[in-house]
């Protein structure tokens, strides 16, 4: 099983692959390949050129920019998981790299080729929505910031222009009294593989009750959601667990949740109010 | 193109297709066949190799991303005819029975010792979730590791579970 034949371009700087996806319309980005390559393999893509960015130098920190951090597009799933400053202020997004396929995966498997390949069950995708995460999206005629509230379009199709490249997903730092969580029943039971319902949620707790609150989920619609009702729900209760129990009843607001293999509507309902409970709970105890 | 690579502490190169997968050069370009192809798919682990010291699926990697790389396979791990430890460890603990999913499951087990020395049964389970095996149930896979690690800490491997039995 192997690829349609394809052009394989390996520029080892950003202008000159910017330069070859403007040359080729039809180039997709090569990131980590954990979702492209098997794409490509079964045929379901044909790209006439492949742009490999595995060897743009500078694109494999996470770094920080006083009131942020950012994780550059080389930066794996691994890197993600293992990553003090990522734990800090985005406790969500570390927790989901580290539940992001197998080690094998993680080890090759990009945050940003994650978000940018926008699977419906993926993992990264809730957590830069509930850490109002920005993409730095790069073309050759500049660069754009986009809210990841508006890059989730649809089913497997982000924000992106094909011949911008995102160089970097940056996260704002988690304030006082702030903290995020993630928690996901994996389709193979347990953290592992893609979510069969996934949900992210950051939570702001000050004198008492929850002033902040995003929640966002994954696996049960056609793209991953910012669920509006349940943040409003918790926003101003105490947070206890009947607050959150009633907000999490909301965890499926505005979703048209779709029935796959992994569970009918009843059921993928059912897990995304679950999740919903455990991640905010889980959220609530780290915010202190 | 050509693409130039060490494998196994060898500087090797050869001619690939853009869209030469890693294992079918180190299949069939080197003659490497030590690294299985299960379900070339990127589920099964099979064709795991260590890439720059991380475990990698060889079957859903270009050749060509792989240039200039430094990569072990399983045909690299015994030295002057002395199995590797972990190797070791699945004869003397019977890690395996048809053998097909072994040689990438020793590596995905090569480089999980290598970044925790002394993983815990939960660990190495962990460690060890991207490697599919149809016949063993896993449990003598884990104690093979557990024999492994010990080894190469300089400790006595816990005696086999049938020993005493
Ligand atoms: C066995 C297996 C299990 C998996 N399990 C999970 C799971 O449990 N949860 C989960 O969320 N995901 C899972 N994945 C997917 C994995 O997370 C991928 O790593 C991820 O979806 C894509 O990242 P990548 O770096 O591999 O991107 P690639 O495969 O290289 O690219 C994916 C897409 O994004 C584009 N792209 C990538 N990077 C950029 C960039 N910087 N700029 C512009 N475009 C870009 C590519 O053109 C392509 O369209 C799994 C994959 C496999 C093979
Ligand atoms: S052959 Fe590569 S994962 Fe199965
Ligand atoms: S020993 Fe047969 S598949 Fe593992």
């Amino acid at each position: 099983m192997y690829p349609r034949e394809f052009e394989y371009i390996a520029p080892s700087d950003l202008d000159e692959a910017l330069a070859a996806l403007d040359a080729n319309p039809g180039a997709k980005v090569l990131a980590g390949g954990m979702s492209l390559l098997p794409m490509m393999k079964m045929r379901l893509l044909s790209p006439d050129a492949v742009v490999d960015i595995g060897r743009i130098a500078g694109l494999d920190q996470i770094s920080d920019n006083g009131d942020s951090i950012s994780i550059g597009a080389l930066v794996t799933h691994a890197e993600v998981a293992a990553s003090d400053l990522v734990m800090e202020h985005g406790a969500a997004l570390a927790t989901a790299a580290s539940w992001t396929g197998d080690r094998q995966v993680r080890n090759r498997g990009t945050c940003c080729g994650s978000l940018v390949h926008a699977d419906v069950a993926a993992d990264q995708p809730v957590a830069a929505l509930a850490l109002a995460a920005t993409m730095v999206a790069v073309s050759s005629s500049g660069t754009r910031e986009i809210a990841a509230a508006d890059f989730f379009v649809d089913t497997m199709m982000s924000a992106l222009e094909p011949n911008e490249i995102l160089t970097e997903v940056r996260i704002p730092k988690a304030g006082p009294g702030t903290a995020s969580a993630y928690d996901k029943l994996g389709r193979r039971g347990g953290h592992t593989d893609y979510a069969v319902a996934g949900v992210a949620a950051s939570v702001t707790r000050s004198n008492g009750s929850i002033s902040a609150a995003t929640v966002a989920v994954t696996g049960v619609g056609s793209k991953p959601v910012l669920v509006g009702e349940v943040a409003d729900a918790l926003v101003g209760s105490d947070g206890s667990e009947a607050a959150v129990e009633a907000a999490a009843a909301h965890a499926t607001c505005g979703i048209e949740v779709l029935e796959d293999l992994y569970g009918s509507v009843a059921y993928k309902t059912h897990l995304a109010q679950v999740f919903t409970a455990r991640a905010v709970n889980a959220a609530l105890s780290a915010a202190g | 193109m050509k693409v130039s690579m060490s494998v196994n502490g060898k500087q090797v190169s050869g001619d690939a297709e853009p869209r030469t997968l890693l294992v079918h050069f180190l299949r069939d370009t080197l003659g490497l066949t030590g690294t299985h192809v299960g379900c070339e798919s990127s589920y099964c682990g099979a064709c795991t190799i260590s890439l720059d010291g991380k475990a990698v699926l060889s079957c859903t990697m270009l050749a060509a991303q792989a240039d200039g790389a430094d990569i072990t396979t399983v045909e690299g791990l015994a030295s002057n005819g002395e199995l590797h430890p972990v190797q070791e460890g699945f004869w003397e603990r019977h890690g395996l029975q048809c053998g097909f999913c072994t040689p990438g499951m020793i590596m995905s087990a090569v480089t999980l010792l290598e970044e925790n020395p002394e993983p815990s049964e939960d660990e190495i389970r962990q460690g060890i979730e991207g490697n599919l095996c149809r016949c063993t149930g896993y449990h003598n896979i884990v104690r093979a590791i557990e024999y492994a690690g010990a080894k190469m800490r300089g400790e006595e491997p816990a005696p086999a579970e049938w020993e005493n039995a």
